[in-house]
Order: structure tokens, then C-alpha cells, then sequence
């Protein structure tokens, strides 16, 4: 049995879905190594992933103070006018007895967004600028545990369902701040898929390296 | 082919953020830190089948409110509606919207409810120490992961409408009880699939080469 000398600092990795252990295999830019027994994807390498990350997090930022200041939709009804910003809306919720709901769209679709944002590049700009720190690791904890809780794909679809529905009564002019927010998700997407965390453990401890 | 082993087989921890194995103490109680990232390092996620369930239990109660209670009020001159979810995705359909109404029939009605029966079928089975369909319950995990989020589709819809559509003598749009309920349902579900810990499904495959006692 290979159990005979379980060092840890032997490049195995324990798979985070079934547990099993196997080698740490170097892999290509480009390239996911994936779980021998059940498929989960254990690491990628995307290309170039610091720089890439933090350009597409600082456009993210960018948009998304775009996606809130701005309204997201408006509705025009036999001569009358309305449009609200996310906030508007929130706080209408809030207002009318709905605390909970309301709480619950601020979360998902406002705050965690943002503190995700806040805290990628509160962590990589010092590691760009040459600066490790094993607390910043310890800090980035916190963005992995706020990330399934960002639904602001789920709030676009939201959109386009509430346009859909309001299409049959009165005329409906899409925002600013709908089309920063199309554009938010799909960067916010590249960025996903531009970040290898291993980079930040790997800098920030460069004995392990 | 050489055995599999895993990492508690092993006598390792993994850290569930960072990756990085440290040995488990031997001490089973004492609680360590992965000594990369500082996260508490569990073998297993702690207590994991009884707060699924207990999640779960709390979001099947709930699943009844979120769907008889009304979730939409609207209101015109010639025409009050009061609204379930169900009776929306009705009304979307007969008005000929059918693609719009099978969005929102999955995530509001579909998605909640396979997202329960899943969990309690994945727990269940895990409990029983079921060493069956074992890479169908892994996948299985994955979708139920993947699709929760999805359902907050109609609250965002109504807060949308809710603050847009407010006409006074025209038209106005108000949130019934439900939303609360359904909002809940959500997040009980969502927290239920995070304490659920997968790697309990495989693990009656590698007990079976180790001494089993129970």
C-alpha cells in the first residue's frame, strides 16, 4: 500500500468531491486536470491568470457602478412614467413589509457582487505589486464563501422575464444600467474563468513553489 | 491497478478551501487549521446528514406556503388578480407566452421541488451507507448544485414589477405572503446542498476495504 509514507508535502491532492487521493500532475496552460474516479474538476491553468483576472475584475467594478447608478428599466403607461434603479427597488420591498425579500435581493444581487469584486482585487493587486502575505490568503477564505451567493445571472434572467410580462402593458425602455449589467455578467464570467487560485496559495507561500 | 485510497484513508486532511493536505491529529477531537489558508480542517463536513436534513425538513414545511399562498397581487380598474406561483405560470401560458411560462414553471415549481426530493434521496442513501449508482449520485450532486440559484428567478421578477408598477387608478402590482416563504425555501435548500458533504457518497466504497463496524 502507498499509505506507508503519507507525507504531506508529497504532490498528492485529496479530490474535494470523493476524497481520493492522486498526484498533483503539472498541467498546461489551457488544461484542467479532472478527478480519476468521479470527474470533478480538480485545477485549471488558465493562461496568463493574474493580470487577466485583475483587468477583467477592475472592468467588472467599472460596470457595475454603471448597473446601479443608472435605472434598470422604465415603463411608460398611458402618458405616465416610472423607472428604478436596483436600489429603488430594494428599498420598495423593504418599505411595503417584505424585509426578508428585500434583504434577500440586496444580498444576492447587490452586496455579494460587490464584496467579491472588493475583495479579488483587495487581494491581487498587492500580490501584483509584489507584495505576499499569508494573511491575505486567509482573507481570501472569505471570497469563497460569499461567491454562491452572488445570483446577479439569475437577476438578469429576472429582468428579462419582469420585461416580458410588462411588454403587454405599456411601453417598456430598457436602462443604462440593463446593458451594464449584461456586460457585468459576461465579464464577471471571463473573470471566473481567467482565475487560478492556485496562483495566490503558490504566491503567497513561495517555500511551497 | 493499485488500491484507491483516500485522503482519510491515509491519515490526511484536506483543507475545503485551498486544497493543501495536513495530517489529521491524532487526537480525533482536537481541531486544527489548514497551515496555508487558517481554515478549520474537518475530515468530513461537521454534523453534515443531520443539518441536511434538518434543512431539508424545514424547506419541504415551507415549500406549501411558498406555493398555495398568493405571490402576486395586480390590480387595475376593471381587473384584481390574486396570484400563486402556479397560477401564474397558468396565466402565462393561456395568454400564449408558453416559453416565458416553462421558465418560470422550472424554476419556481420544478427546480425547488427536484432540488428536495434530490437532497433527501442523496442523504437518505448516504446514511444508509448505499454503495449503489455511486458516480449517478455524484453527478446527480453536481446538477443539484449547479441549478438552486435558478429559482430566485420570480422573486427578482416581482421586486422588479412591484417597485415599476405602481400607477395609482391605472394599474399596480403588490407581493403577497408567499414571496417570504419562497425566499426561504431558497436559501434553506441552497444551505442544505453546502452542508451536504459528497465525498460521504464514496466513502462506503473505500470502508468496504478498511474494517467497516457498523
Amino acid at each position: 500500500m502507498p499509505a506507508d509514507s503519507p507525507n504531506p508535502p508529497a504532490p498528492l491532492v485529496a479530490c474535494h468531491e470523493c476524497d481520493l487521493l492522486q498526484h498533483d500532475v503539472p498541467i498546461a496552460p489551457g488544461e484542467t486536470a479532472r478527478c480519476v474516479r468521479c470527474g470533478a474538476e480538480l485545477a485549471r491553468n488558465p493562461p496568463d491568470s493574474l493580470d487577466r483576472t485583475l483587468a477583467y475584475t477592475l472592468t467588472a467594478a467599472i460596470l457595475y457602478v454603471l448597473a446601479n447608478a443608472f435605472p434598470l428599466i422604465g415603463l411608460e403607461l398611458q402618458g405616465r412614467y416610472a423607472e428604478v434603479t436596483l436600489f429603488a427597488a430594494v428599498r420598495n420591498l423593504w418599505h411595503i413589509g417584505m424585509q426578508p425579500v428585500s434583504a434577500l435581493v440586496f444580498v444576492t444581487a447587490q452586496l455579494f457582487p460587490l464584496l467579491e469584486m472588493l475583495m479579488i482585487l483587495l487581494v491581487l493587486v498587492p500580490l501584483r505589486l509584489g507584495r505576499r502575505s499569508p494573511r491575505l490568503v486567509a482573507f481570501f477564505r472569505l471570497v469563497l464563501s460569499v461567491r454562491p451567493w452572488g445570483m446577479m445571472e439569475v437577476f438578469l434572467l429576472g429582468m428579462l422575464v419582469s420585461l416580458v410580462k410588462l411588454a403587454h402593458s405599456g411601453s417598456v425602455i430598457l436602462g443604462t444600467a440593463f446593458w451594464a449589467t449584461a456586460a457585468l455578467i459576461l465579464i464577471l464570467t471571463l473573470a471566473g474563468r481567467a482565475f487560478d487560485r492556485r496562483v495566490l496559495w503558490r504566491m503567497s507561500h513561495p517555500e511551497d513553489a | 491497478m493499485k488500491p484507491a485510497l483516500t485522503a482519510r484513508q491515509a491519515g490526511l486532511l484536506s483543507c475545503h478551501v485551498c486544497g493543501q493536505l495536513a495530517q489529521a491529529p491524532l487526537d480525533a477531537n482536537q481541531r486544527s487549521r489548514c497551515p496555508r489558508c487558517a481554515a478549520p480542517l474537518h475530515q468530513r463536513k461537521p454534523a453534515s446528514i443531520n443539518t441536511t436534513w434538518a434543512l431539508l425538513v424545514a424547506a419541504a414545511l415551507l415549500y406549501l406556503p411558498a406555493n398555495l399562498l398568493p405571490i402576486m397581487v395586480t390590480s387595475s380598474p376593471v381587473n384584481h388578480q390574486v396570484d400563486t406561483i402556479m397560477s401564474g405560470v397558468i396565466f402565462l401560458w393561456r395568454d400564449g407566452q408558453w416559453p416565458l411560462a416553462l421558465v418560470v414553471f422550472f424554476a419556481s415549481v420544478v427546480v425547488p421541488l427536484l432540488k428536495i426530493l434530490a437532497l433527501v434521496y442523496l442523504t437518505a442513501s448516504v446514511q444508509m451507507r448505499s454503495r449503489h449508482r455511486v458516480m449517478q449520485r455524484a453527478r446527480l450532486y453536481r446538477v443539484v448544485e449547479f441549478v438552486g440559484r435558478w429559482s430566485m428567478l420570480d422573486i427578482y421578477v416581482i421586486t422588479l414589477l412591484v417597485a415599476l408598477v405602481q400607477f395609482r387608478g391605472l394599474a399596480t402590482v403588490d407581493a403577497g405572503p408567499a414571496a417570504v416563504a419562497f425566499g426561504a425555501v431558497i436559501v434553506l435548500t441552497m444551505f442544505a446542498a453546502l452542508t451536504f458533504d459528497p465525498r460521504l457518497i464514496w466513502d462506503p466504497l473505500t470502508d468496504s476495504e478498511t474494517a467497516d463496524h457498523d
